[in-house]
């Protein structure tokens, strides 16, 4: 869709033209003004310092202009945040980086501003449902998370594997049946136990269920919450090994961290940033996985055995080859029902895959 | 000299806050434009502002107004999401009306749920001597667990699975702003509930008996005033504008009742009620300042790169200076710059 | 369940209550102290928080996690004696005092402790207290934080100080009955105001466990309303430092309970074993008070004017 500059773009557009008219690429070359909203700090060694590294790359670039706002929480104060970027900052792409801010804030926003593009991560953009100016764009993650089950599975020796997670979500319960599967692949007999904090960000719960876990003989983790930092480290404590997620928590504890999953959420930003400055319509629905460049995994730790680098380094190369297939039937629910039928397969840009609501045989609790 | 203390208050504070944040590097005189700027400078942030405040004035009541009778209630979070709770699960129960009738009938209930919670610990209070000030505080707590333990598991709307909510309120129902604005009309509501409660307690018989009751207990036992059902009213309203801020957060800005209405208004109007020494016309401007701050926190944020949490050194420096100037109230001025001075005083 | 299970989820359980019963042990002796000498303090939260950052920052900085412990308990005196002085002031109300120091505190925090959310801080050493058990559990559980020891004597001290020293008795006597300290000569605010600083420096204590032992790193969640909730356990405490040990173990157990159950696969009711204390003090407090009557071995001038 075109979009329709308000004055106070114009002017800075006339602004920007005279000053650089001399140059054929004037034209082209508009600055763009972004804004980043994320849900906590910046440099949490998760979820938020991923989206906030693919920022910085952004600022660097020329023409480029971005706002950020952290620590915002998911309530009506996204829709201030938001409101304030558009009619203050005169930001004209905004990045809603948290789960929460889709529903309803950041459709109200969207509908009150249809010049404005939106892109939120991890929403499920539906057409027809929500304005073309919104769009949710995430990576298929849990590509990685079968990996991290991978070498979890060779590296475990009490086949016991430990998953702590904020909310039972799909975006998250995928990733633990991922995880699981990847792990099972290796040794059928293994269980993941997962232990849900009840929010993002959860410092002292995450520790108890990490302590807990250890308690009951898990030997290694991996998380779905916003700062894996605590996790990571109670494990290294506790003798433990770690699988990390949304960013590389290697540093924190190099010994125990095997590998991990992480976001490269510049390729995404950059596909919205460029459909913004070509004047193109916006992309509504992103997704990508490891062939796209949209996700990547950590190196591997000291404590990876050759063993499993090679069984997973061959995986992921047939998923860079769109030659693996993760959730295909027939695939069992932890409660015996059979969600999967045998023969049916999905692809990973499967809407039906975003919302599912079972956790996979193998998987010790519940997702209701 | 009522306004005129807390206004230096503010001042020092302000000062205090620059020479904080010029360690930071960064220049006291960007932040104090922009702290005006982002919550008075232009019609966006007035709207940001006057949102933020509404809640709060209705929360702040829920201690001023048992604090007309001599209790110190800060169980006010708990009312409000019991409010809120009590909206949406009506509204989902009862086949209501889609329109404002619908609307004033959900808030009523918000309002009940709020007014039964506070009025509990009223009567703790005067039939097991438990002081409020714990027992409002307890039920507090409790109230958010058992609101999260229902939101989660039995009121939950079964689409709601990425963010446990209940049922969405019908559209019909919902509180829209004022005019196309962005400030909706609860705002509208708190001002009135404070004008209303301020000549209630000034002009009326009851709000006289409250007032002798909380003020000078003896002489209210002596004249025979009924205590304990005043002590009860008192809560009860006190709750009741509590549940209704949450009732109206639900319609208002949320559609529904989750996780995110534990936000933190319940703590943020007992500040409010004290500053405005409990008189509820005085809520009102404290509540706008409130709001104020919150809206200017963004723009410091975004223009300047200093931390969230810069707003809340601010209004913790400021809150602190403001009680603390309390203590100068009644200081006869005159008086001490002549002695400053050494100007003798003609007997 | 067979008993290795049920040792495991009891070690769990206790483990818990050992971890997150420390920083509640420090906070709500520090608030008994506080109440003792009649003056309520509701900033502890702010207090909590800010010497947490303050003891992560200082192990941080020195590379001593007992630097750090020591900058937390200086951060916390000095707060608490802000509150202190306040109170002392006329017409100033020790409720809203707290919440506005509640709200200082936690803004000091975050705002200086920006820079600390990524680093990692030396810990403070744990001590094993189950070597003798085979179950891997039991020996997790039993790994207590050095500071609980330090916490115990402290209650112990407090105990015995109340009842046989002249200060204590000075603190008794500024909270039951300011009067008759006035009438003896002792300036009833400059106790108060020791008081709370003594108290605020052992709550002190409790920040540092929570950002050099458990959870171990500073982050702006790390406390989850502990500060508030002391005031609830001084109470279900019935205000004697003893007491205030098994109520912290309690209130800790409490919030181990829910990950312990999730742990062998229960998810019910997650939020509704967290409010276990609370109802329980709740429902103690309807049990043993009478109206004119307040709660036995309530300091007298606890919530009296100033």
């Amino acid at each position: 869709m075109s979009i329709r500059y308000t004055r106070r773009d114009s002017l800075k557009s006339l602004a920007a033209l005279g000053a650089a008219a001399a140059s054929p690429l004037a034209f082209a070359q508009k600055p763009l003004t972004i804004g980043v909203i994320y849900v906590g700090p910046r440099d949490d060694y998760g979820y938020n310092q991923a989206q906030a590294e693919a920022a910085a790359l952004v600022k660097k670039m020329p023409g480029m202009k971005v706002v950020e706002e952290e620590n915002v929480p998911e309530t009506a104060a996204v829709q201030k945040t938001m409101t304030g970027m558009i009619a203050q900052d005169g930001a004209t792409l905004l990045f809603p980086t948290s789960f929460g801010y889709f529903d309803p804030h950041m459709l109200v926003v969207a509908q009150k501003y249809p010049d404005i593009r939106f892109a939120h991560c991890g929403g499920m953009w539906t057409e027809g449902k929500h304005p073309k100016n919104t769009a949710s764009y995430f990576g298929y993650i849990d590509e990685c998370q079968y990996l991290n089950g991978v070498i979890a599975g060779h590296m475990s020796k009490s086949k016991k594997l430990g998953f702590i997670a904020a909310k039972p979500i799909p975006q998250v319960l995928r990733n633990i049946n991922a995880f699981t599967m990847g792990a099972r692949s290796v040794d059928p007999k293994i269980v993941t136990t997962v232990i849900f904090t009840g929010d993002w960000s959860m410092p002292v719960k995450e520790a108890e269920a990490t302590n807990s876990l250890a308690d009951q003989g898990v030997d290694v983790f991996t998380m779905h919450v916003d700062s894996p930092k605590v996790i990571v480290e109670t494990a290294a404590k506790r003798g433990k090994m770690v699988c990390g997620y949304h960013a590389s928590q290697a540093k924190l504890a190099p010994q125990a961290y095997l590998t991990g999953a992480e976001w490269n959420w510049l390729t995404a930003y950059m596909t919205f940033i460029d459909a913004a400055k070509a004047g193109k319509p916006h992309p509504n629905f992103v997704r990508g996985g490891l062939k796209e460049g949209f996700v990547k995994m950590s190196p591997y730790g000291p404590a990876v055995g050759d063993a499993a680098k090679k069984m997973a380094d061959g995986i992921k190369a047939q998923m860079v080859a769109d030659k693996f297939d993760l959730f295909k039937g027939p695939l069992k629910d932890n409660k015996g029902a059979t969600v999967i039928a045998a023969g049916k397969t999905f692809k990973q840009t499967d809407i039906e895959l975003e919302k599912m609501n079972y956790l996979v045989e193998g998987v010790v609790g519940s997702a209701s | 000299m009522i306004v005129l203390l807390p206004a230096f208050a503010i001042a020092a504070a302000l000062l205090v806050f620059g020479v904080i944040v010029a360690f930071a590097g960064v220049s006291p005189v960007d932040v104090w434009t922009l702290l005006f700027k982002g919550a008075f400078g232009d019609w966006y942030s007035w709207q940001n502002t006057l949102q933020r405040s509404a809640p709060l004035m209705l929360t702040a009541l829920c201690v001023a107004l048992p604090a007309q009778a001599g209790l110190v209630i800060i169980g006010g979070e708990g009312a409000l999401v019991l409010g809120g709770l009590g909206c949406a699960a009506f509204a989902q129960l009862v086949p209501l009306p889609a329109n404002i009738v619908g609307t004033v009938m959900v808030c009523i209930a918000g309002a009940m749920a709020g007014a039964a919670w506070i009025a509990l610990a009223g009567a703790l209070r005067q039939w097991r001597g438990i002081n409020e000030t714990i027992s409002s505080l307890l039920l507090a707590y409790i109230a958010i667990g058992l609101f999260k333990h229902l939101v989660e598991g039995v009121l939950r709307d079964p689409a709601s699975l990425n963010k446990p909510s209940t049922h969405a309120l019908p559209d019909g129902m919902l509180i829209s702003g004022i005019g196309g604005s962005d400030v909706h009309w609860g705002f509208v509501i708190g001002v009135v509930a404070c004008i209303l409660f301020a000549l209630w307690l000034r002009w009326t018989p009851s709000g006289f008996s409250l007032r002798v009751v909380g003020g000078n207990p003896r002489t209210a036992q002596l004249v025979g005033l009924p205590a304990t059902k005043l002590v009860l009213l008192a809560c009860a309203l006190g709750g009741a504008c509590a549940g209704t801020a949450g009732a109206i957060e639900v319609a208002a800005v949320h559609t529904n009742a989750n996780a995110s209405l534990v936000s933190g208004y319940g703590y943020a109007g007992i500040l409010v009620a004290f500053i405005a020494r409990q008189q509820p016309i005085a809520i009102v401007p404290v509540a706008i300042l409130f709001g104020g701050f919150g809206a200017a926190g963004s723009l410091l944020q975004r223009r300047l790169g200093l931390p969230d949490a810069s707003v809340l050194l601010l209004q913790g420096i400021a809150f602190v200076f403001i009680l603390a100037s309390e203590a100068l109230r009644g200081t006869d001025w005159l008086a001490f710059w002549r002695k400053v001075f050494g100007i003798e005083v003609a007997a | 369940m067979n008993a290795d299970a049920i040792v495991t989820f009891v070690a769990a359980i206790a483990g818990g209550a050992l971890r997150v019963g420390a920083p509640f042990l420090f906070v709500s002796l520090g608030e008994c102290l506080t109440e003792k000498s009649g003056r309520i303090n509701l900033g502890l939260e702010g207090v909590l928080v800010f010497s947490a950052m303050a003891g992560f920052g200082g192990s941080y900085w020195s590379g001593s996690p007992w630097v750090g412990v020591l900058a937390a308990a200086c951060a916390g005196a000095s707060l608490a004696f802000l509150h202190g002085v306040l109170c002392s002031l006329p017409r100033v109300n020790d409720v809203a005092t707290g919440i506005a120091l509640m709200l200082l505190g936690l803004g000091l925090a975050f705002y200086l402790g920006k820079p600390l959310i990524q680093p990692q801080a030396a810990q403070i050493p744990s001590i094993s207290l189950g070597d003798w058990s085979d179950s891997a559990a039991v020996r997790s559980a039993l790994q207590i934080n050095a500071l609980v020891p330090v916490g115990l004597v402290i209650a112990v001290f407090l105990w015995w100080a109340f009842a046989n020293t002249r200060w204590g008795l000075l603190v008794r006597m500024a909270g039951d009955s300011s009067s008759a300290a006035r009438a003896l000569g002792y300036s009833v605010p400059g106790i108060r105001i020791a008081a709370t600083a003594a108290g605020g420096m052992i709550a002190g204590l409790g920040g540092a466990c929570l950002t050099l032992f458990y959870p171990g790193s500073w982050s702006e969640g790390v406390s989850s309303g502990q500060g508030l909730i002391a005031v609830a356990l001084v109470i279900f405490a019935r205000w004697s430092p003893l007491r205030c040990v098994l109520a912290a173990l309690m209130f800790g157990g409490a919030g181990a309970v829910g990950p312990a159950l999730q742990s062998i696969g229960i998810g019910w009711g997650y939020h509704l074993f967290n409010i276990v204390p609370y109802v329980l003090t709740l429902v103690i407090l309807v049990a043993t008070c009478r109206p004119g009557k307040t709660a036995t071995g309530a300091p007298g001038e606890l919530g009296a004017p100033s």
